[in-house]
């Protein structure tokens, strides 16, 4: 099986803080991980070392067989050019737990926007698909209002379908429905649930418990910046070993 | 016991002062508001009749205020606000996006730039220009420009450049607060779907940050209408420097002062109208491109 992400011995500062302390996986072409973890514990961090929305200070992470961030140059490594690791963001997908719409466009044109100017595709195909895109995730009423008239629910899936007008390898989510009224969780958790159905390759920091049983393949528990728990959800949710991850799924799981 | 309440018969009750039930309670009375009505009243008569028995012609003044020479004036003063105020915003806004750039070098630059343009009084900057052919007597910039210093600094060129440099520090302010109040999450969607810095600038972070931009930009505009009249100190035509020229010859200074007066007034009243208007422009739908406003405001999907 292709490994899509390979992250190696990772670790990472914030001034004196040790966020990540020698962080290793691997994310396998298909595959839907999610990473649980209690707030402090580094796992959003190291979900943005991934496209290289943090730098890191020693280890090396790979997508899709790329290094990422940095390249090897006389024996060291060195950070890549701002249009270098543009390059290598563009078939990492993000969506963010503030959904980060861009403000000022409509729902179309932040669908849209990726593709065209980016990416230098052509206007008019680009949204066809983000038409079409929009529709998938139940927004074809909404083309053309702004962000701010729609509910969190909503924003989140046109953020999604703005990823995925990109036609991403590889999605990475970070805390997708931590900012949304309970009420509208479900309508965003299945959007990423049909995606996973399609195979897409994902990388999702939740503490949504019961959907990451449902659509997981792995699911990791990190604390203190190390992951104490991985495997299947069964192993981990079911039996875990580690008492730290026992102690955070009690007070998850309540 | 349950209460019931019913409506019609509240007209009917007093309460226990005696008054109906019904009856509306009466405002407040402001009795300061009259007696600060009539200072005002009296005060203003008062200036009026002094003016009214002083010995302004005010029949001339009519005539001043649409004399060619007044006219002039007024078009010197709108070409040099309008100049200033591009370099002004062009530069500013260069200089903003240099203090918030990733580079130390250009961080450097701009803070520096914003120190000592801001620091110098905008006359002293005018007369350095101006008198710049003191030291510098040629201009050699190669194919670009070659000659005499004094050729190229006309008045015109040199309050430009003393108002305008300085005005652009000013600006960098104003288009770096504007840049600051763009959320961090924006520029980080962004950066991950593979734009590189200038274009989220230019694309996500700009375009939201002008709607903090302009009202305080229609400031120094308004500002800058008067401002221009310093320019008065390198003999530029504008409106000040056009009275002067009136007064100077037949003495009537009060009077061409205060038809000069009367063009400013106008000016900063057409100015803070177009203002207005672009203030509600940009908050009705905030930075949305002309094409989305138009379907918004036709409804279509």
């Amino acid at each position: 099986m292709t490994v899509m992400v390979s992250a190696q011995k990772v670790h990472k500062y914030f001034g004196n803080s040790h966020v990540l302390r020698g962080l290793s996986l691997d994310v396998h072409k298909g595959e839907v991980v999610c990473i649980l973890g209690a707030s402090g514990s580094g796992k959003s961090t190291f979900l943005r070392t991934i496209n290289h929305l943090e730098t890191i200070d020693s280890g090396r992470i790979y997508v899709e067989d790329i290094l990422v961030g940095y390249e090897p140059r006389d024996g060291n490594l060195h950070e890549l050019a701002d249009r270098d690791v543009c390059k290598q963001r563009q078939h990492i997908g993000m969506v963010f737990q503030h959904f980060n719409l861009f403000g000022h466009r409509t729902v179309l044109e932040n669908v849209v926007e990726g593709p065209v100017h980016v990416l230098g595709e052509d206007r008019k195909e680009v949204e066809k698909r983000a038409i079409a895109l929009l529709t998938r995730v139940g927004l074809a009423d909404y083309l053309h209002a702004l962000p701010r008239t729609l509910s969190g629910g909503q924003q989140q899936r046109v953020a999604i379908a703005r990823s995925l007008a990109m036609r991403p390898h590889l999605m990475l989510f970070d805390e997708p429905t931590s900012a949304l009224d309970p009420e509208l969780v479900a309508e965003v958790l299945s959007v990423i649930r049909d995606l996973a159905r399609e195979g897409m390759t994902m990388v999702i920091v939740t503490h949504e418990v019961a959907f990451a049983r449902e659509v997981a393949d792995t699911i990791l528990i990190m604390a203190e910046g190390v992951i104490i728990e991985r495997g299947t959800p069964a192993e981990v949710l079911d039996s875990p070993q580690h008492e730290r991850a026992k102690a955070f799924l009690a007070s998850v799981l309540k | 016991m349950r209460m019931v309440a019913t409506t019609d018969s509240l007209g009917a009750e007093a309460d226990r002062h005696g008054i109906p039930l019904d009856a509306r309670p009466k405002g407040r009375r402001h009795v300061g508001r009259w007696i600060a009505g009539v200072l005002v009243v009296a005060l203003v008569a008062v200036i009026g009749v002094v003016f009214a028995r002083s010995e302004i012609k005010w029949s001339e003044v009519p005539h001043y205020v649409v004399s060619s020479d007044l006219l002039n004036g007024v078009v010197g003063t709108l070409k040099l606000t309008l100049a200033t105020m591009v370099l002004g915003i062009v530069l500013g806004t260069l200089i903003a996006v240099a203090r918030q750039s990733a580079n130390p070098l250009l961080r450097t630059v701009g803070t520096a730039y914003v120190w000592l343009f801001r620091g110098v009084p905008a006359l002293v900057q005018l007369l350095l220009w101006f008198n710049i052919a003191l030291v510098l007597p040629r201009i050699d910039l190669g194919p670009v420009y070659s000659g005499q210093t004094n050729q190229l600094m006309t008045p015109f060129v040199a309050a430009l450049l003393g108002l305008g440099l300085s005005e652009a520090a000013y600006m960098a302010e104003i288009v770096r607060s504007g840049i600051l109040s763009v959320p961090h999450g924006q520029v980080e969607a962004a950066k991950s779907m593979g734009m590189n810095n200038a274009m989220t600038m230019r694309r996500v972070v700009l375009p939201q940050a002008i709607p903090v931009i302009i009202p305080p930009t229609g400031n120094e505009f308004i500002n800058m209408l008067k401002y221009t009249s310093l320019a008065f100190a390198v003999s530029y035509s504008d409106l000040l420097s056009q009275a002067q020229r009136i007064y100077t010859s037949n003495f009537e200074v009060m009077e061409v002062l205060l038809s000069a007066t009367v063009w400013y007034l106008v000016l900063c009243t057409v100015c803070s109208l177009i203002q207005a208007r672009i203030e509600k422009y940009f908050a009705a739908g905030a930075s949305v491109s002309a094409r989305a406003r138009a379907k918004l405001e036709q409804g279509t999907i």
